[in-house]
């Protein structure tokens, strides 16, 4: 039985009518999380996870019906039960699990296993057919232990102070920054947002999420002294004007793709921290393992491998094209949009 | 091998060249001479040989990490770089290595050399074992020999003359040439007597940017000297003890490629060194590089080949005479007496000046680029007449005013992803010109594009993939870009039937559709003009 197909507007569920991250407005979405790549405008009605609803809104127009449900919740809709279930991606990111006459299906939208205090911890759920991402769906990608990375960051921070250059500190505005910032010591210096990174962290703040005291940089005049601070950016900032006012800075890119030399190479940046918000290549298929699913359908990132090795490994599974984009930039909030008084 | 590791992670980690030069200095400072030498070696480009295949190195990794070939041939191509795929894929070690660089070299790399395939495997996996990530990272780099971290041999040449206080010049003149990589070296290297001499080292050449801004900008024509820009070799020809040695610009030592030439430098007095071009020339005029190319890298010279191809060596400088360094002398007084030495020796052709071009004014000067093609020279050379001979690429005194290249409208056809900083990304295009309604490819063109553009055209390929072949994408006929190169020949080889000379992309053409872009037609009139 099939509960899931891929239609020109995404994943759609014809039992239930409704579609899971849809790509274009449709009647009824199910949104797994906030990322651009995963929210359709103008959908005439959203269901989130009650943790998500807040970060989902401030990404909607303000007419958006969004319902929120509790994680684990059943919620029945024309005779499909549907309920999420944390993703450990962002604030919110669920899992969206679909029952019907006793077949399960999981989307997984994007997700990592790995702890992360900004976010409820990523739950494994059982299941006939799992639709999972493969951002990172290649050997190569094995994330060092993120205490190891975060306290190279703190490091990176104190050797830029005492070389009087500020730390310029890129991650998504959504998600990342937040974990980032959860795992600064305050204690270094003062730590100064760009204004996308602000607006989000706000969100998080009223979510209920502890984070370390930020200064909105655009706030500060002038003739501050940078040289002690880091600021938290999304990467598109990365050689924008907005950055000059900092003075002599070093730059920073905390992502999955950081990995890589090359990656970090091309954009010229002083540093790449391997920071990411998706599984690994262990994660990933541990994480396809524990749901039990003899069919896995593998959407954006490295499908081609994934599938492959599954295939190998006697699972039938096969490769989805959904237009979603894994790790990438789509916070990008512009320019930041107060200059400096 | 951990100093050596660390070095390469603080030269890695740092875009600034300030910091590397810094982290360099301190490097050679404090490490043994032994180890010196080799990290000098291995950073100014000099490669190991290749000890063991790409495809060996590939499946002992594979099977070292555990996965299956085809998935390395993956994460390979997502990376881009072997020594780090392998970095990446290896299950983690747990330990480090603080034995010199040099044992690692010395007694663990280069014994590799003719051993039996089994033991070599061995040997790579022990030595995967016993090291770190960044450790292993550069252990793979030394293995493959493509060692690439982001500092030039002028970055080397200044740490040198940073951590041991002798001058930038006699440091590069004594990495030129031929020498090899022990203490030994390494202490003359840094010796403070810098009245050491080797026959056979060529001088570091000076060389020029390309002219920026106006003529007028330049001050008085008749404070400059013009030359025509050719498209050859750029060599040094050594007559020093009784012996002739030829120098590539690449440092390569070119002795035996060239017999005529050689053959007339031995005619030249001893203690001499001339910097020049060596040309395929005859009638009075280049021969196309292509001609040259049949020459170059062929094992044995056949008396056919000698004369289809007679090669000259077209003298520019004279940066030593009687076994005097010339360099800081202004060049009037070097090439008068260039002038004067080549018209004392006998060359049977095979030597001649450079000529000069007159240019009474600016004027002149403009029209003089415009004939450049015609006599098959890329453009002019400006050299301040009152100039030294400096080391290295240097703004203000000597610069290259090139003819305008060609210029062509071309769609975009196939895609190829790159290496290196490219890694993942498709940067590598074959582009096509119109040929009664079809597309035929004609050029293939990687630079050009700024990092941003490469992005959009990536993002573009990955949207518009028509088939793939192997890593080739083939995609949507949609992009036009213009290219520029150098020269265009015809060519039975290409399907297009011509073959262009240092293709790039000078513009996107994103205002053009791609119906709007050349046909074949205007590309072979192109052949007619040059």
């Amino acid at each position: 039985m099939t509960l899931l197909r891929l239609t020109d507007h995404g994943l759609y569920c014809e039992a239930g009518d409704f579609f899971v991250d849809p790509w274009s407005a449709v009647d009824r979405a199910v949104v797994t999380h906030a990322h651009g790549d995963h929210v359709a405008w103008g959908c005439g009605a959203y269901l989130t996870s009650t943790e998500g609803a807040g970060v989902l809104r401030s990404r909607l127009p303000p007419e958006a019906r969004i319902r929120g449900a509790a994680y684990g919740a059943p919620v029945p809709i024309n005779g499909v039960t549907v309920s999420l279930h944390p993703a450990g991606h962002i604030l919110g990111s669920s899992q969206v699990r679909i029952e019907r006459g006793g077949e399960v299906w999981v989307v997984s939208g994007d997700y990592k296993t790995d702890p992360d205090p900004t976010t409820t911890a990523f739950e494994p759920v059982r299941c006939d057919t799992y639709v999972t991402e493969s951002t990172f769906g290649l050997p190569i990608y094995r994330w060092p232990p993120q205490e190891e990375v975060l306290r190279d960051v703190n490091a990176w921070w104190r050797g830029n102070q005492e070389s009087g250059k500020c730390s310029l500190l890129y991650g998504y505005a959504l998600g990342k920054a937040q974990r980032l910032l959860a795992g600064l010591d305050p204690g270094v210096g003062p730590i100064l947002t760009h204004g996308a990174v602000e607006r989000m962290t706000a969100v998080y703040r009223a979510g209920g999420v502890s984070l370390p005291p930020t200064i909105h940089a655009a706030t500060l005049g002038r003739g501050t002294d940078w040289s002690r601070a880091i600021v938290l950016a999304p990467p598109s900032a990365d050689g924008s004007t907005w950055t000059r006012r900092f003075g002599p800075y070093a730059t920073a890119f905390a992502s999955g793709w950081m990995l890589v030399r090359g990656a970090r190479r091309r954009r010229s940046l002083d540093r790449g921290f391997p920071l990411s918000d998706h599984v690994d290549w262990p994660s990933l298929l541990a994480a396809i393992d524990a749901t039990g699913a003899e069919r896995v359908w593998v959407t954006h990132g490295f499908t081609g491998a994934v599938v492959r090795w599954l295939q190998e490994r006697g699972l039938d599974a096969s490769a989805v094209q959904t237009r979603f984009e894994g790790d990438v930039d789509d916070d990008a909030a512009g320019p930041e949009d107060e200059p400096a008084p | 091998m951990r100093g050596f590791a660390r070095l390469y992670t603080a030269l890695d980690e740092t875009t600034a060249t300030g910091e590397k030069v810094a982290a360099l200095a301190a490097y050679f400072r404090s490490a043994p001479p032994a180890d010196a030498a080799w990290a000098v070696h291995f950073l100014t480009g000099r490669r190991p040989k290749r000890l063991v295949s790409s495809v060996k190195l590939a499946t002992w990794a594979a099977e070292a990490a555990g996965i299956p070939p085809w998935l390395f041939e993956e994460s390979y191509a997502m990376v881009g770089d072997l020594a780090e795929t392998i970095t990446l894929l290896l299950p983690g070690s747990g330990v480090s290595s603080d034995r010199p660089l040099a044992h690692w070299v010395e007694e663990r790399l280069l014994p590799l050399r003719g051993q039996e395939e089994a033991v070599q495997k061995e040997e790579m996996q022990r030595a995967w074992r016993e090291l770190d990530r960044w450790e292993r990272f550069v252990w793979n780099k030394l293995i493959t020999g493509a060692f690439r971290v982001g500092a030039s041999a002028r970055l080397v040449e200044r740490a040198l003359a940073l951590a041991s206080g002798v001058p930038e010049g006699a440091i590069a003149h004594r990495l030129m040439g031929g020498w090899e990589p022990t203490p030994e070296f390494f202490a003359r290297l840094v010796a403070a007597d810098v009245r050491d001499a080797d026959i056979s080292r060529p001088y570091p050449f000076f060389l020029a940017y390309p002219l920026e801004g106006p003529l007028e900008a330049l001050g008085e024509p008749g404070e400059w000297l013009a030359e025509w820009k050719w498209d050859g070799i750029r060599s040094q020809l050594i007559r020093r003890g009784g012996r002739t040695f030829l120098w590539s610009r690449g440092e390569e030592l070119l002795s035996g490629g060239f017999p005529e030439v050689e053959a007339a430098g031995a005619l030249l007095p001893d203690g001499t060194v001339l910097d020049g071009e060596l040309l395929p020339w005859a009638d009075g005029k280049p021969l196309p590089f292509a001609q040259m190319q049949r020459r170059i890298g062929r094992r044995s010279l056949t008396r056919k080949i000698l004369a289809d191809v007679p090669v000259m060596l077209v003298a520019y400088d004279l940066l030593e005479e009687s076994g005097e360094d010339l360099r800081s002398a202004p060049l009037a007084d070097r090439r008068q007496r260039l002038a004067a030495l080549l018209a004392a020796t006998p060359s049977a052709g095979r030597m001649m000046l450079s000529p000069s071009v007159p240019v009474p004014n600016w004027q002149a000067m403009g029209d003089a680029r415009g004939r450049a093609r015609e006599l098959g020279a890329e453009g002019l050379m400006l050299k301040r007449l009152a100039s030294g001979y400096g080391v290295g690429r240097r703004k203000g005194d000597w610069w290259k005013w090139k003819v305008e290249p060609y210029s062509v409208d071309a769609v975009l056809m196939y895609a190829q992803p790159g290496s290196g900083r490219r890694a993942g990304l498709f940067t590598d295009y074959t582009f096509g010109v119109w040929d009664e309604g079809r597309l035929v490819a004609f050029a293939k063109a990687y630079s050009g594009l700024t990092d941003g553009e490469i992005r959009r055209v990536d993002a573009f390929v990955r949207r518009n993939t028509l088939k793939k072949h192997g890593p080739v994408r083939v995609v949507k006929p949609e992009l036009v870009f213009e290219l520029a190169f150098e020269g265009i020949q015809a060519s039975s080889r290409h399907k297009s039937g011509v073959a262009v000379r240092f293709p790039r992309m000078a513009r996107w053409r994103s205002d053009k559709r791609p119906e709007e872009a050349d046909s074949l037609a205007t590309v072979r009139a192109l052949l007619t003009r040059s």
